[in-house]
């Protein structure tokens, strides 16, 4: 029940504050200018050896897959952020104003309370990654006539990845600063990709101590492990069997994916997930206000 | 059978590191009573509020609110508290505030918009209840906080400095308020540095200084007995000298004299003597410390080492 409220309360906050108009403002700007850029792009002729000529189908998915995959990028990178930026002071700036100072007094855990705003936030981050991600699939499906092959998969991906972050972004907030816990949630978001890069290389060149550090450090932050999930949900399924068949085609691509994540890999991003709440609850009920 | 006390704690100690914040604190409150808790900056009476409604656990000893042990969560319905930092969620409305609380609270849909009517009433926020709280000045942020405090009419309130922000319509108001709180049976502990303002309202007070009660009774308590007097005299002054040196040393100031080591049972006779010696008697009063005197005299002194006699017009 309380859970509930401060949930209800989180969203009325964003919505009276505006948060929602201004993204939803801008999300509708980008999908116009996407959808135009996407329409100038996919009237491109290719070209082979110097060679102009019409655009093939398979060409045509490729460059719509690469289109796609880069959007839901970008879309990674802003939810990141803006999970980082919604959880880091979820806690701490109602402690710091002393807003909390007259709500924890009352009959209620506080452990309820950090859920609560978890919740909150995290439909308002699910919501927003589904409404922006299916508004892209859909106009990337009218203008370069690709679509996902698992697209509710691969959102379901990129909200993950920014639940993570913003788990790990609420349990900071029990104890550090706003501004030094989002600097902190976007500089581990920074090198857990890194560490995945250089697992990929790693591999590629047969280098056993480099792949490691990726596979270390997609267990440490889970969150460039999930992002993998997405692209693999979201590029053309003949791609992965190309590359299954000729296993140089898209090696060291960073935006290609060979494999999904397994299913324990996903059990334990899961289990992070719930640790850092449960870490997050420890914390901020030992907090001293 | 004696009504547990509304407030009770035991040794309660908290230590921040090597600093003790609060030192065993003993004390009991009792059931409708107006209870004080005095000392300067610093000196753990925050700290003590806080132990005292859960935002900060004590470093060892116990204590029992309402009769419940401290840390009992369903006790919580029956406290208010206004913090000294009070701080509402601005871009709500005061109505919408007091309906979060009362949810937090767990009150009955049915009873709150009478009660949140109420609390508004009593604060003195009726025509502002639905403007948005970031609109509010500091002082009626407070009195939203009060309100907040006494939302669904608690047995038990603590409030931390809540006079803080208000100006002194606003400060007569407070202790209206608290006032009609102890009519209605309920236990106020009030948390202050305006010695004025517990000297109005509080039925006892405890003084406290570096995390340890240095002093506990009531007013008139804590202010001691008068042993003098002032006089508003008019006669010949050698009268006037004749009656008074027997009582004991006095100054005088005009028609003004000032007589100490005199006792209450002595002034009929003084003033008995007076009259029969043609002076004329216009006022008699026993000069009591002020509160604010007996509190730096257990302080230790004022800042600057200064007695606190009244001016010398008014000897």
């Amino acid at each position: 029940m309380v859970i509930l409220t401060i949930a209800r309360l989180t969203l009325r906050e964003a919505v009276r504050r505006r948060l929602v108009l201004a993204v939803f403002i801008l999300t509708i700007l980008l999908a116009i200018l996407s959808g135009w850029a996407f329409h100038k792009l996919i009237g491109l002729p290719c070209g082979d050896n110097g060679r102009i000529h019409a655009c093939s189908v398979a060409d045509q998915k490729l460059l719509g897959a690469t289109l796609l995959i880069l959007l839901g990028f970008m879309f990674s990178f802003v939810l990141a952020v803006g999970a980082a930026f919604l959880g880091a002071p979820a806690l701490w700036a109602d402690m710091e104003s002393g807003i909390l100072l007259a709500m924890l007094p009352r009959p209620i855990r506080r452990g309820d309370v950090l859920l609560g705003k978890w919740l909150g936030l995290a439909v308002l981050v699910a919501g927003y990654t589904a409404i922006a991600c299916g508004m892209e699939m859909l106009i990337s499906s009218f203008t370069l006539n690709y679509v996902p092959p698992h697209p509710v998969i691969a959102i379901a991906f990129i909200s993950a990845e920014a639940l993570v972050l913003l788990s790990l972004a609420i349990a900071c907030s029990t104890r550090v600063s706003s501004m030094a816990s989002g600097i902190v949630i976007i500089l581990l978001f920074g090198v857990a990709w890194m560490g995945g890069m250089a697992g990929e290389v790693g591999a590629i060149r047969h280098s056993q101590t480099i792949e490691n550090v990726g596979t270390v450090s997609s267990l440490l932050l889970p969150t460039d492990g999930l992002w993998r999930g997405a692209i693999y949900n979201l590029e053309p399924v003949t791609l992965v069997l190309v590359q299954r068949e000729f296993s140089n085609y898209a090696a060291g691509n960073p935006f290609f994916v060979e494999n999904a994540p397994s299913g324990p890999y996903l059990l334990w991003a899961g289990g992070w997930t719930i640790a850092a709440l449960l870490i997050g609850i420890w914390s901020f009920s030992k907090k001293e206000l | 059978m004696t009504p547990l006390p509304a407030i009770r704690t035991s040794d309660l100690t908290k230590r921040y590191r090597s600093a003790m914040a609060l030192g065993g604190l003993t004390m009991a409150v009792a059931a409708g009573e107006i209870f004080g808790f005095l000392g300067p900056n610093g000196a753990g009476k925050t700290t003590a509020v806080k132990i005292l409604v859960g935002l900060t656990p004590p470093t060892s000893g116990e204590a029992w609110l309402l009769g419940e042990r401290l840390g009992d969560r369903e006790v919580r319905r029956r406290i208010g508290y206004l913090p000294e930092l009070f701080r509402y969620q601005e871009w709500m409305s005061a109505r919408e505030v007091l309906i979060l609380h009362c949810t937090l609270m767990g009150m009955a849909t049915a009873g709150r918009s009478s009660a949140i009517g109420e609390a508004l009433e009593i604060v003195g926020l009726t025509d502002r209840g639905r403007d948005r709280v970031g609109t509010f000045s500091k002082g009626m942020q407070q009195r939203l906080g009060l309100a907040v405090a006494l939302l669904g009419t608690p047995e038990l309130v603590f409030l931390d400095e809540p006079t803080s922000a208000l100006d002194p319509v606003g400060r007569h108001d407070v202790r209206q308020i608290i006032q009609n709180l102890k009519a209605r049976g309920t236990t106020v502990f009030l948390n202050s540095h305006l010695l004025t303002e517990v000297e109005y309202v509080c039925d006892r007070v405890a003084v406290i200084d570096r995390g340890a009660v240095i002093a506990l009774g009531t007013i008139d308590e804590l202010r001691g007995t008068s042993h003098e007097l002032r006089l508003h005299i008019t006669g010949a002054a050698e009268d006037i000298g004749r009656v008074v040196t027997p009582f004991g040393p006095y100054e005088s100031k005009g028609e003004w004299y000032r007589l100490r080591h005199v006792e209450t049972r002595q002034v009929p006779e003084l003033v008995a003597g007076l009259v029969s010696a043609g002076v004329h008697v216009h006022a008699v009063e026993p000069v009591r410390e002020t509160l604010e005197d007996r509190f730096l005299q257990l302080l230790g002194g004022d800042a600057d080492g200064h007695s606190h006699d009244r001016p010398a017009d008014t000897p």
